[in-house]
């Protein structure tokens, strides 16, 4: 009933290949675009933009370059921390060493310099896959951290090995405040996935998918593995290097190499499961549920047992709770809240009549 | 999987039902807000537990029996953190607005999320209290007008270790050619001393190996390897929860001689050696506040609020530890700074910014401190504009197998030296930052 594209005719090339071929799709991202630009900005409080969706959204572009990588291309990662802390220094560094350079400028190239360290990691997977490859880049993982722990220069010879970000303007105005951060965050967080959700429609989309559904007949078909696979690495790293940046500039505002660990990498990689694989939806579905819940979870279990407990049951009440709640999401739906969405779309699309 | 698509439905429905549950608290007036970051949970929750516990019973105990700070109660709330930077950044902003004039001051007790809210508590004009933890040169308050690492800071309690490293061996013209291991977690709270290590290295003419830990920092078989090959003639640790009874343990197997390992005040507790059992025997750390129940105002706790169910500690026998101690002394230290801002702007509800007042005024001497019933527990503390440190001096104890023996009395630190290093890094913070330089003769 809701979801009824009945009457909605496709007379042109062009209005088949959209991004949102049903009208309610067009109008309901319409209006969330909408509030998120607008609304959100004018009405939000401080907590909900710099400590909720804030965060939210950096790490969702993260969860998003992993997803383009693991889902898409089908190639296992477990260095996204790593080119995230790739971006992070080197903006850091751009604004440091080249002030000259504007902001977003210091993104982009920051973004392409764990492109390329993320194509040099991406070279074994021309000969090794599977969980043998998610090994393998372990080692940038723990290289990178490492380096950036070792080497002076890259913290500019800070003594506990903490970078302080600086002041981010654009173009004159001071980006200081929580719904500038925000705005600017959600800008580039925005920019990137409409990128993303068109490459993978792309040439460049669909030669990953060959590669991940058979990689054998992808090169018989002409498809060259080397430049599809390392292609995937460096869009991927690209896209976890910019959230590195985002992460540090316009979240935290300092942060030392362990704020990448591997921890990190499994955090992401958890989002793009619960999320759903190869989905751009899922990416952010997947990092809400990682983010937000905890955060919401003290507040409803508050709500339940209110000072009944004794102090410091409480939070060991909410890592169970939330431990169970991915074990319950992953038993109910394997392949990701994305999907859970697809099949309430198609519920909704015959509701109240089913039969 | 239809039938759970209303039940996933109603489950996010009560989570939004839930959330204006936050908003209500303490709306009544003539109250003062404090949050508490606390960890109770992960690696850290041992000395987590007992900081916060102890925090909270002085702020209990100050409503039970004094009925507030002159008539103005205390209210508080929790927020798990974890020690973690992702979860302490959402509580400080969830807290930081509470209560009627918002958060009186935080303490993170955490180095990293004390360096992640630097910034924002200067916008938001909240105090930022790390006591003896915390970015060393924010002692500087010409440069963080808002950060106080009150009691003692990492490069000052570096320079109390070496000179009773010094004292043990009979003059510091012995340090000549000693060697000297820095043990440390490998995040941004081990690495602060390095520095200062390094430079006291070349003063003294010994040498300093520095070795890092990886986080938490259980497994250490490498790392006492590369100690027992270098054969050091003195460890110092900076260590922190898990890592604390793990680096004992490693030591023993090693069979490197306990009594010249020396801890920071981080690295001494009941909780980082009862866990490593025979092995701690011997083992030396530094204080900021002793163990024991002895003092007045440890004994008040046992009077007025677990005598009546109303303490914060599960586990009672944990009362009178030295983390308990540093919780209750946290208590203190805050309670008479939101004291002094009263004696200035009134004995009502005071915003962030009268309290940071009362930081920066803030003068416990001995005479009030014996009022407090805490003597012996703290030291003399006298804050001002330029220093935000205050006392800077440390004693040492050691385990005897069962207990903490204090064998030192307090050592001062080479302020000078702490102080050079503090202002040539702040002044450079600043440069970076384009913070202008408070001027202290103007008084604030």
């Amino acid at each position: 009933m809701l979801y009824r594209e009945a009457g909605q005719f496709k007379t042109s090339y062009r209005a088949d290949q959209r991004i949102f071929p049903i009208l309610q799709d067009r109008v309901g991202v319409g209006a969330l675009l909408l509030v998120a630009f607008v609304a959100v900005p004018l009405w939000g409080n401080a907590y909900l933009l710099s400590a909720l969706l804030i965060p939210w959204l950096i790490l969702s572009l993260a969860t998003l370059g992993l997803n383009l990588l693991t889902g898409y291309a089908g190639q296992f990662s477990l260095g996204t921390a790593g080119f995230m802390a790739v971006g992070a220094f080197a903006a850091y560094g751009f604004q440091l060493r080249a002030p000259a350079i504007p902001l977003v400028v210091a993104f982009v190239l920051s973004g392409v310099c764990a492109a390329a360290v993320g194509m040099v990691f991406g070279l074994p997977s021309l000969r090794i896959k599977g969980m043998y490859l998610a090994v393998a880049t372990l080692a940038s993982q723990f290289f990178i951290e490492w380096l950036l722990t070792r080497v002076g220069w890259f913290t500019n010879n800070s003594s506990s090995g903490v970078i302080n970000a600086q002041p981010m303007v654009i173009a004159g105005l001071a980006i200081n405040t929580p719904p500038r951060r925000y705005l600017l965050v959600l800008c580039i967080v925005a920019t990137l996935a409409l990128a993303a959700k068109n490459m993978v429609r792309s040439r460049a989309g669909r030669a990953w998918m060959a590669v991940r559904d058979m990689d054998v007949a992808a090169e018989v078909i002409g498809i060259p593995m080397l430049r599809t696979k390392l292609s995937a690495f460096a869009v991927s790293s690209f896209y976890c290097g910019v959230a590195g940046a985002l992460w540090v500039f316009a979240y935290v505002g300092s942060v030392e190499p362990q704020a990448f660990d591997l921890t990190r990498s499994f955090q992401v990689l958890t989002m793009v499961i619960i999320g759903g694989l190869g989905s751009v939806l899922g990416s952010f579905l997947g990092a809400g549920f990682i983010v937000l819940l905890p955060l919401f979870l003290p507040v409803v279990l508050h709500a339940v047992f209110g000072n009944a407990l004794r102090p410091g049951l409480l939070p060991n009440i909410e890592q169970f709770t939330f431990g169970a709640l991915i074990i319950f999401f992953l038993i109910v739906e394997p392949l990701g809240l994305a999907r859970l969405w697809q099949v309430t779309k198609e519920k909704l699309r015959l509701w109240p009549f089913p039969h | 999987m239809h039938r759970l698509i209303p039940q996933c439905t109603a489950f996010g429905l009560a989570l939004l039902c839930a959330l204006p549950a936050q908003g209500q608290g303490a709306a009544v007036p003539n109250e003062q807000f404090m949050p508490v970051p606390s960890y109770r949970v992960g690696p850290y929750a041992a000395p987590g537990t007992s900081l916060y516990g102890g925090f909270i019973d002085y702020l209990n105990l100050v409503n039970v029996r004094d009925g507030g700070i002159n008539g103005v109660k205390l209210t508080w709330e929790e927020c798990e953190t974890s020690y973690s930077v992702d979860k302490g950044v959402p509580c400080y902003e969830k807290l930081k607005g509470k209560g009627p004039t918002g958060a009186s001051m935080f303490n993170f007790y955490s180095t990293a999320i004390a360096y992640a809210v630097l910034d924002r508590a200067g916008t938001d004009k909240v105090p930022l209290v790390t006591i003896a933890h915390g970015r060393t040169d924010s002692s500087d308050g010409r440069v963080f007008p808002y950060v106080f690492p009150l009691v003692t800071n990492y490069w000052s309690l570096n320079t109390d270790i070496v000179r009773f490293i010094g004292m043990r061996e009979g003059g510091m013209e012995k340090l000549k050619g000693k060697k000297i291991v820095h043990l440390y977690l490998d995040v941004a709270y081990g690495k602060e001393p390095n520095e200062i290590l390094q430079k006291q290295a070349a003063l003294y003419g010994f040498d300093v190996k520095l070795v890092p830990v990886p986080p938490p920092g259980t497994d250490q078989q490498s790392q006492w390897l590369e100690i027992r090959q270098y054969q050091p003639d003195w460890v110092i640790v900076t260590g922190y929860g898990v890592m604390n009874p793990a680096m004992l343990k490693a030591a023993a197997r090693a069979n490197y001689p306990r009594d010249h390992i020396v801890g920071n005040f981080w690295t001494g507790s009941e909780e980082d050696t009862i866990p490593a059992g025979e092995a701690a025997t011997g083992y030396i750390s530094a204080l900021i506040n002793p163990a024991g129940k002895e003092f007045p105002v440890i004994q008040d706790m046992e009077k007025f609020l677990y005598a009546k169910g109303l303490g914060n500690m599960t586990d009672q026998s944990r009362i009178g530890t030295v983390l308990y101690n540093r919780g209750v002394m946290t208590g203190i230290i805050t309670v008479e700074a939101i004291r002094t801002a009263q004696g200035k702007y009134g004995k009502k509800p005071l915003t962030g910014e009268q309290i940071r007042w009362g930081l920066e005024n803030l003068n416990l001497d001995d005479k009030r401190i014996a009022e407090l019933g805490a003597t012996g527990l703290i030291q003399p503390l006298k804050v001002t504009c330029s220093d935000h440190e205050g006392g800077g001096a440390v004693k040492f104890q050691q385990w005897d197998g069962k207990q903490w023996k204090v064998i030192s009395g307090w050592i001062q630190p080479d302020k000078k030296l702490v102080r050079d290093m503090v202002e040539a890094s702040s002044t450079k913070y600043a440069a970076e930052k384009n913070i202008p330089l408070r001027d202290c003769a103007k008084g604030g």
